[in-house]
């Protein structure tokens, strides 16, 4: 099953992501956003970081989640290559995510995704399974 | 094109009629050429979306150069009763004060045109450009703080620049009421990194020549002439200020949902100006300005210090003076004379310059008899434009312009377009050198992915809202 896939929307970038459940999705999404800014494959998973965050409902939580792991990025320059959803619910997620620190000699940056917005974010259920979108500012 | 009715007044100006929720009509300025094509992005629906937040005076408004963007359209200016009207971090945008300076010299083209090459990089050598650069500086919390606090004043005071810089720069540099304890650690630490560097995206350094003057008077009191070399430098508040505003938009996302009036669209998350949450983002917004002021002082002058040793000559003969610096990203407190009286109110100008007349007070002593000079860059190695501000956009737009060429291509787009082609060399062969840290920068920031600025300009200098005193050309560009 495909992760994502990108979409136009003027200026800025849209991430349409996929998941057989919604764990998946939680995870594809964190996949498509480190793979929208680097080469993911070049990732290699030395470090650990705790990710917990909050919404007022799916969606507010995927962009809530969204914008935590690119601070991680902003601010320590976490890059990630993958993320293990640990518990979810309608209010609250828990997970861990694996990757390493940015080093401009080795990884080459794509897109600078610079936030996540709440613009027209949705999850809808799909035939197998379901399918969110998140509009990104680069 | 949206739902939206649009009716022609005249040439230049276009009005959105008064309907449902909306407190005061649209109004967009534009030409019979440009009108046609800016509905395809829902910005009209977002004119008229803008016109139905509390306090709102007079009209929503929009610029030539407007297009989509989150809540307010990019190129959107809306000024709100201070005592009854909001605040909105939307209104502003992610790049807080994101602006542009111009620094004039005394060289004539001729004698630096055979080392542009050598120039461009040496400039792209010293000033650090792209994602994930860190300035040279090591900032302690508490020096952050007092950057945040005092703005360009802070890098004149450390050794970068000047009080003459200070004195040409839109409010001097330096934003009252600023507070870093309504600022997140988060944006804190953003901030650290990144205070001395360019950025990424459509962020430029640019060496330019005067090409053409269209006010020989003004242009004298700007001390522009033909065939003189310039440099402008379009950059804003980094990370800094992106994650004050995302910071206030999750919280006021969350508190909207509690006042006396609903929202057509939820990314107009705002505040009463007069409540804690907007008090609050009117203070960590003017960090990020001041933030922004100071980042693009230090950028100015490493630019002066590298031009000068690489072109081996004194800062006397280099003669490099700041025109001015004006902010297209902030909401500031004005106050502007409205049915007889003065009122004040807070003007939201995204991708809007302020574009003072003469005489204003707000103005420095030297241009104070010519009015404002407003600075529009185009999109990279175009060159840019220097105008004037006027007594018609003082009454008309709380003092507003536009302020660039403005995208009509999404990023993707344009390097889809442009696959194939050497960007690098057909700028080259337009006569502009240009180097850039990001991989598809080139083709995502080409030409053609943005409004003509020759078409932009035109309108407000048609429209009244600022005067062309000179178009400048660019030679050799610096991007992130």
């Amino acid at each position: 099953m495909e992760r994502y896939r990108t979409f136009d929307h003027t200026a800025d970038l849209g991430l349409e992501i996929y998941g057989r459940d919604e764990r998946e999705l939680f995870s594809n999404a964190a996949f498509a956003l480190f793979d929208t800014i680097t080469d993911i494959g070049g990732i290699a998973m030395r470090e650990k970081r705790t990710v917990s965050v909050e919404g007022s409902d799916r969606e507010d939580l995927l962009v809530n989640f969204m914008r935590e792991l690119l601070s991680l990025f902003h601010i320590e320059g976490f890059l990630l290559r993958r993320f293990a959803v640990y518990e979810l619910d309608d209010h609250s997620l828990s997970g861990e995510a694996e990757g390493e620190i940015f080093d401009p000699k080795k990884h080459g940056i794509n897109t600078e995704i610079k936030a996540v917005t709440y613009h027209h974010v949705r999850i809808t259920p799909t035939s197998d399974g379901f399918m969110g979108r998140v509009i990104c500012d680069v | 094109m949206s739902d939206i009715r649009i009716e022609k007044i005249d040439d230049f100006l276009w009005i959105i009629p008064r309907v449902g929720g909306m407190r005061v009509p649209g109004m967009i300025y534009s030409s019979r050429d440009m009108i046609g094509s800016i509905g395809a992005d829902e910005s009209p629906k977002q004119v008229a979306n803008v016109a139905h937040l509390p306090g709102i005076i007079k009209y929503s408004m929009a610029m030539p150069d407007m297009h989509w963007g989150y809540g307010f359209p990019i190129g959107g200016v809306a000024a709100f009763d201070a005592a009854d009207g909001i605040i909105s971090p939307g209104g502003v945008g992610y790049d807080i004060n994101c602006g542009v300076r111009l620094m004039t010299t005394k060289l004539h083209v001729e004698e630096i045109k055979n080392r542009i090459p050598d120039l461009v990089t040496a400039l792209f050598r010293d000033i650090p450009t792209g994602v994930g650069s860190k300035g040279p500086l090591n900032l302690s919390a508490k020096e952050e703080k007092k950057v945040l606090l005092e703005g360009a004043t802070w890098a004149v005071d450390h050794g970068y620049g000047s009080t003459d810089d200070l004195l040409s720069t839109e409010d001097e540099g330096k934003m009252g009421g600023a507070d870093p304890d309504c600022v997140s650690d988060k944006a804190l630490e953003r901030g650290k990194q990144q205070l001395g560097t360019l950025g990424s995206g459509n962020h430029f350094l640019e060496i330019e020549v005067v090409e053409e003057i269209f006010d020989e008077a003004v242009a004298r009191a700007f001390h522009l002439e033909v065939g003189q070399v310039a440099v402008a430098i379009h950059s804003g508040s980094r990370g800094f200020g992106y994650q004050v505003c995302d910071d206030y938009l999750a919280r006021m996302m969350k508190t909207v949902g509690k006042l006396d009036f609903s929202l057509p669209d939820r990314q107009l998350a705002c505040a009463y100006l007069r409540s804690n949450e907007g008090k609050e983002y009117l203070s960590a917004m003017a960090c990020a300005a001041n933030y922004a002021w100071t980042n693009r002082q230090m950028l100015m002058h490493w630019t002066r210090e590298t031009l000068g040793r690489t072109l081996k000559k004194s800062p006397r003969e280099m003669g490099a003076r700041l025109l001015y610096d004006v902010c297209h990203n902030i909401a500031k407190m004005e106050s502007f004379p409205i049915e007889g009286r003065e009122k004040k109110v807070c003007v939201h100008r995204k991708g809007a310059t302020r574009a003072f007349p003469p005489g204003h007070r707000a103005l420095p002593e030297q241009y104070r008899t010519v009015g404002q000079p407003v600075l529009i860059p185009g999109d990279m190695g175009t060159g840019s434009y220097v105008l004037v501000g006027t007594e018609k956009a003082y009454r008309e737009t709380f003092g507003s312009t536009c302020h660039g060429a403005g995208r009509v291509m999404s990023r993707s787009k344009a390097a889809k377009t442009t696959r194939g082609r050497s960007i690098g060399r057909e700028m080259a062969e337009r006569g502009v050198v240009v180097m850039a840290t990001g991989k598809r920068t080139l083709s995502e920031e080409v030409p053609e992915a943005y409004k003509d600025i020759d078409k932009v300009v035109d309108v407000v200098h048609n429209a009244g809202l600022s005067r062309k005193v000179a178009r400048l050309r660019a030679v050799g560009c610096i991007k992130g």
